[in-house]
């Protein structure tokens, strides 16, 4: 289970959840109303040990003392075409990437759709293809599935249902809980690309700009990574709530100080003029082809060779900054060094940017 | 955030900031208060980590800039009520959908539709003819002139089921206030860089005879530090002067022809702050020969005076009494998702910025 995001700066604050609130969309935005939920109507229910490590996948240990990591996610976004991909190729590359983070090699793929009645044939074939198109890529196989027909105005077209498993190496020890102090933290290219792309599908805009969704499966890339070296502590896919939720999250489980450089963050030209054109912020924009990676420094070039367009953005730390250490005792948390060499506090996502974008 | 391939540029703006960090340090003695009147300069100020670049003895305050944190609860009530009439739409700036009165909000409202300029309501009032359009107009000398013209153009297309529900207003009576209140604590203020544009920066020197210094502003990093600089070495020297730091863009006469379209249709009138209280010939309400289009003749609407949340000190916070840190709700009951009071609401509001930037 996954809630990308953490408490971190502000474990006391109410989130609606009194017995007469309802779900708002802001409980499935991937922010600090998201992890609440979770927290307190799932995983207090459900807490076995595994559950409430609420890592991207969940690592299983089997008798042989072999280990398999196991991930679900459903796929809602709207439109279910876009500008980059589709929500097929959505539905095989985030269970795959939620796989790669605990540095599993993906195995198998169930895959279950909820279909509208009246939605048309030709446009479940075309999401069939790209699923199958995507597979391929990532080679993985689905090897198991379901289908429901719910009647007209009871989901919208079409929603897919993907659990994933793969098998860990016995030397590969990845998850939000391993930052180590003086790490390096990386994101593998530009952020934002997916959620500008989505708000150019829903024609949010009416001007006209390059970006499309950086949907892809990176698991060969992280296989390919983690046979040079096994020096990678953190894998962690920035999904909704952004980068900067993502680095909450490994903060808060790591219980470290995460510092980024603001300058060194990449975001591509034309997500960056249209975050200031209608008041987004990059660090909060959801991503499904990039990945947080935070590992030892001896890593560093190994990771340049895999991922042509990773960024060394951050590392981790105990900021002695006197602010800081005058009114702040937390341990963990995420920190910005500004342009303008100022430092803020990176929080987590509060509130929806955009509903319904993976 | 760097763009890409762009890193070059920061580098040397780094080091001029540099600059007046040490500068600062060497020459600030006394204590000083600094205000900012602009809800984008207070999230600059956040965002960029202003605070964290300069000397205990420089204070930095957020005041009534933000025009959804100074919209009272008695507006916002008024506001909702007309969401509730029959065949309405009210179109409003989206920062207003979540600000709180008496438990409801006007996101509540169905028929509430987030427009992000006054022209899309008039498309609006096109597209629908048979529901009556209000438009919730807030904002400073920058927007109101952008208001009095949907106004004049709704107008000349004999429009009539457009109105406006004013809450427009002035910045200098705020200040007047502000100054004039015997409680404050103010040495110098950051004028607003948008307002400017507008009014012209000798708009601000009714300032000098509060003995207080002003510098208008630009909105980077580097603008703010320099106006900071010029403030604190003003005031350390006995000068009280206003200065525009943002001459690039702002003329001392401004866009006169903007400033003015804004009295063809509004005039002067009290109005109710967030807070603040009344403060006279500090609102604008429509002219009588636009009545047609001011929401609450058309309605015919008697405004009930609403009580803030209590507990809620953003009033003292735009006054520059109080620190968002010092409200007992502040991150505990207060936050974007959960807002109380709205400072918390806007995006722009000094609770908003303190809580998502502050260390």
């Amino acid at each position: 289970m996954k809630s990308n995001s953490s408490s971190s700066s502000s474990s006391s604050a109410s989130a609606n959840l009194n017995p007469n609130s309802n779900i708002t969309l802001n409980h499935g935005a991937g922010g600090r109303q998201m992890q609440k939920f979770i927290n307190k109507i799932i995983v207090d229910k459900l807490k076995n040990g595994i559950l409430e490590r609420l890592d991207d996948c969940a690592v299983l240990a089997l008798e042989n003392k072999k280990r398999i990591a196991m991930t679900t996610d459903s796929y809602v976004v709207s439109p279910i075409f876009f500008d980059g991909g589709d929500i097929g190729k959505l539905a095989v590359c985030g269970t795959v990437n939620d796989l790669s983070t605990s540095g599993a090699k993906p195995l198998a793929l169930s895959l279950a759709f909820i279909l509208e009645e009246g939605i048309s044939l030709d446009t479940i074939e075309k999401i069939v293809s790209s699923i199958a198109t995507t597979a391929l890529e990532a080679g993985i196989k689905i090897v198991t599935g379901d289908t429901k027909v719910v009647e007209r105005g009871k989901c919208d077209q079409i929603y897919i249902n993907t659990c994933g498993i793969g098998l860990i190496d016995d030397d590969i020890h990845i998850s939000s809980y391993n930052a180590k102090k003086d790490d390096l933290v990386f994101i593998t290219g530009p952020i934002g690309n997916h959620e500008i792309a989505m708000l150019k599908a829903r024609k949010l805009l009416d001007f006209n700009f390059s970006t499309i969704s950086d949907v892809a499966p990176l698991n060969t890339k992280v296989q390919t990574l983690l046979n040079k070296t096994k020096k990678i502590n953190v894998i962690k896919d920035p999904t909704r709530g952004g980068l900067a939720s993502a680095l909450n999250e490994i903060a808060e489980h790591s219980n470290c100080e995460i510092y980024l450089f603001e300058n060194q963050i990449p975001v591509d030209l034309d997500v960056q003029a249209v975050c200031e054109i209608v008041g987004l912020d990059p660090l909060y924009l959801a991503n499904e082809g990039k990945l947080i990676i935070i590992a030892d420094p001896s890593a560093k070039d190994a990771i340049y060779e895999i991922f042509k367009d990773a960024k060394h953005i951050g590392h981790i730390k105990n900021l002695h900054h006197d602010i800081i250490k005058n009114t702040n005792n937390k341990k963990c948390g995420v920190y910005l060094e500004t342009t303008s060499a100022g430092i803020r506090k990176i929080g987590v996502l509060e509130t929806t940017q955009l509903p319904r974008i993976c | 955030m760097s763009i890409q391939n762009n890193t070059n540029m920061n580098i040397n703006k780094k080091d001029k900031i540099a600059l007046i960090k040490r500068n600062l340090e060497k020459i600030s003695k006394t204590s000083i208060s600094i205000m900012e009147v602009c809800g984008t300069h207070t999230m600059s100020i956040a965002k960029f980590g202003i605070r964290s670049l300069l000397p205990p003895t420089i204070n930095i305050i957020s005041g009534p800039g933000c025009p959804v944190c100074v919209t009272s609860a008695t507006d916002i009530k008024t506001a909702i009520d007309m969401a509730k009439m029959k065949d309405v739409i009210v179109a409003t700036f989206g920062d207003m959908l979540k600000i709180p009165s008496q438990g409801d909000s006007l996101q509540n409202y169905s028929n509430v539709k987030i427009v992000y300029s006054p022209l899309d309501a008039l498309t609006l009032a096109q597209k629908n003819k048979d529901k009556h359009i209000i438009f919730l107009g807030i904002g400073f000398e920058t927007t109101t002139p952008l208001i009095a013209a949907t106004i004049l153009n709704a107008h000349k297309m004999s429009l009539t089921n457009f109105s406006v529900l004013s809450m427009h207003k002035l910045v200098p009576p705020a200040l007047t206030a502000i100054l004039k209140n015997p409680e404050h604590n103010l040495h110098a203020f950051i004028l607003p860089g948008h307002v400017s544009v507008i009014t012209g920066s000798r708009y601000f020197n009714f300032l000098k005879e509060f003995k207080i210094n002003g510098v208008i502003s630009g909105f980077d990093d580097l603008e703010i530090m320099e106006s900071i600089y010029i403030m604190v070495h003003d005031f350390e020297n006995g000068i009280f002067d206003i200065k525009n730091n943002y001459s690039n863009v702002v003329s001392e006469d401004g866009n006169q022809k903007a400033f003015k379209t804004i009295f063809d249709v509004f005039e002067i009138d009290d109005s109710e702050w967030r807070g603040i209280g009344i403060i006279p010939g500090s609102g604008l309400k429509i002219k009588g020969e636009f009545a047609n289009f001011d929401a609450i003749k058309r309605f015919d609407y008697k405004k009930i005076t609403i009580d803030e949340a209590p507990g809620c000190i953003c009033g003292n916070i735009l006054l520059g009494k109080a620190k968002p840190t010092e409200c007992n709700f502040f991150e505990k009951h207060c936050t974007p998702s959960t807002p109380i009071g709205p400072c918390m609401v806007s995006s722009e509001g000094t609770c908003a910025a303190y809580f998502k930037y502050f260390l």
